[in-house]
């Protein structure tokens, strides 16, 4: 970089309101991304660092987005504390699932995306918008998935202009889809979609939207491995975010544990017949 | 062929100089009071939409007068450089004191080195989180740096009003009497103060958690100059 000088460009150079843009006129070594030029196909040579469950749910005010703690390396536990759920600009988030070096290093990158926009232009990216620039970096990771380094983000957030939430989910090919009330990612996403599609409807609360997820999330860790559950000993529990037309919010601790620990309470203590 | 003539380099700066202030000149002055609840930065601007102050990161602005279009590239310029090293390093690593100093080797350059030099004054304002953490840099068309205390002016008529401001400034000021100290100061001597709808008045304000700046405008700026 070129400090102590401005970054100035010729108008036919000019990066414009893209952050990544001028990254890669400016420094295109600092951009995400993972080459390995060796002719391996389908798998990295190591155990990858993969985050597992996230699930993001419309409701009548927003939308809630929370995620599991689990981090899983092969068949070790990377990390108990891992955080998937992340926000990404005032009225938006962006949960993740896949391989968590990329995933994280993308989210990164997506909010100094939103906020450069924001400031070179004056105003904000349309929701839309925001949701193509996604696509465009998870396109961008393709090779990178091709090896196994899969990212597959959840968006979800208030749309101000059509005052409503909205979820967008995402393929390894960069492919944008836009969910009518719900959707789930990673390995126990499955598990979770079904628990949250049984309880689902039209004007849930904010607060029955968060039960919601957070139970999905307990589903989804009843039966499969890598997703975390609760952790009643080292009090780990889901992270929640509720994003409606005040911005986002990540619920504190204190209000997830008082939350899960009713909720533990349910069908999960007589239902053990596996 | 003909030889060109021999122009002094004292003469070619003072040229270029007074180039730059005539430019400067032209246009209307802004002021940046710092105060309690954080900086005020008060312009003279009739347009909604061209802005003269403007946020460059969490808890820095910048505020310009003089050539529009030059002062908006430098605005973008200085966006990019913060943004840059952010990522590159962490938020925490974007200082107010680092981006002055590239305003300052840019315009230096220029200055020194381009036909036409930048028709523009610039401040770089850094709120902290205490009073005493505030920081103001006010940097000229050719370079020179200036660490400011408590206020400072930009644009043409700035002594007559940082004469004003030395005897009515405070920093126990609030937001509401610094944003009217700034409307009255801008109005001409012995006129009414500057009235909502000539004004563009930006704000770092101190208590907000990240990004700190926001624009005091339409019905809670015309409600902070009526007290």
């Amino acid at each position: 970089m070129t400090e102590p000088f401005l970054p100035l460009f010729s108008s036919g150079l000019d990066p414009g309101p893209s952050f990544s843009e001028l990254l890669r006129r400016v420094d295109p070594t600092q951009l995400p991304r993972v080459d390995i030029s060796s002719p391996g196909h389908g798998a990295a040579p190591f155990p990858i660092t993969h985050g597992t469950t996230v699930v993001a749910i419309r409701y009548g005010g927003g939308v809630v987005m929370a995620g599991d703690r689990r981090a899983t390396a092969g068949y070790t536990i990377a990390n108990r504390w891992i955080e998937k759920v992340f926000r990404a600009d005032d009225h938006s988030g962006v949960a993740i699932a896949g391989a968590a070096g990329p995933a994280v290093e993308m989210v990164r990158l997506f909010q100094v995306q939103l906020e450069h926009y924001e400031k070179v232009e004056g105003e904000r990216l349309s929701f839309e918008g925001k949701a193509n620039q996604l696509s465009q970096m998870v396109r961008a990771n393709l090779p990178a998935a091709m090896q196994g380094f899969v990212v597959v983000p959840l968006f979800a957030g208030f749309d101000e202009r059509r005052d409503r939430g909205r979820v967008f989910s995402f393929d390894a090919t960069g492919g944008r889809y836009e969910e009518r009330d719900y959707q789930t990612n990673g390995s126990g996403g499955i598990h979770a979609k079904n628990w949250i599609k049984s309880l689902w409807r039209e004007g849930l609360t904010a607060g029955e939207a968060v039960d919601i997820g957070i139970r999905s999330l307990f589903a989804a860790a009843d039966e499969d491995v890598a997703t975390g559950g609760p952790d009643l000993v080292r009090r780990i529990f889901p992270t929640v975010a509720v994003i409606d037309t005040d911005g986002f919010r990540m619920l504190d601790d204190a209000d997830i544990e008082a939350r899960a620990t009713v909720l533990l309470g349910g069908p999960e203590r007589g239902g053990d017949e596996a | 062929m003909s030889q060109p003539f021999y122009v002094s380099p004292e003469q070619v700066m003072k040229d270029r100089a007074d180039y730059a202030r005539k430019g400067i000149a032209r246009g209307r002055s802004l002021v940046a009071l710092e105060c309690v609840d954080g900086i005020v930065l008060v312009a003279e601007n009739p347009s909604r939409t061209l802005y003269k102050t403007s946020e460059i990161y969490d808890r820095i602005a910048f505020a310009a007068v003089g050539k529009y279009n030059e002062f908006q590239m430098l605005k973008i310029a200085g966006v990019r450089l913060a943004d840059l090293k952010g990522f590159q390093y962490s938020r925490e690593d974007v200082s107010a004191r680092g981006l002055a100093n590239a305003y300052a080797q840019t315009l230096g350059q220029v200055f020194t080195h381009e036909m036409k030099p930048y028709e523009v004054e610039i401040l770089v304002a850094e709120v902290g989180r205490t009073h005493a953490d505030d920081q103001l840099f006010h940097i000229l068309y050719d370079g020179v740096m200036m660490d400011e205390e408590g206020f400072t002016v930009l644009g043409g008529q700035a002594e007559a009003i940082a004469e004003i401001l030395r005897r009515d400034y405070s920093e126990t000021l609030e937001v509401g009497e610094a944003v009217r100290l700034g409307a009255r100061v801008l109005a001409p001597e012995g006129q009414e103060p500057l009235a909502a709808d000539a004004l563009e008045v930006g704000f770092l304000e101190r208590a907000l958690p990240e990004r700190a700046f926001r624009r005091l405008k339409g019905d809670d700026l015309v409600a902070l100059l009526a007290g």
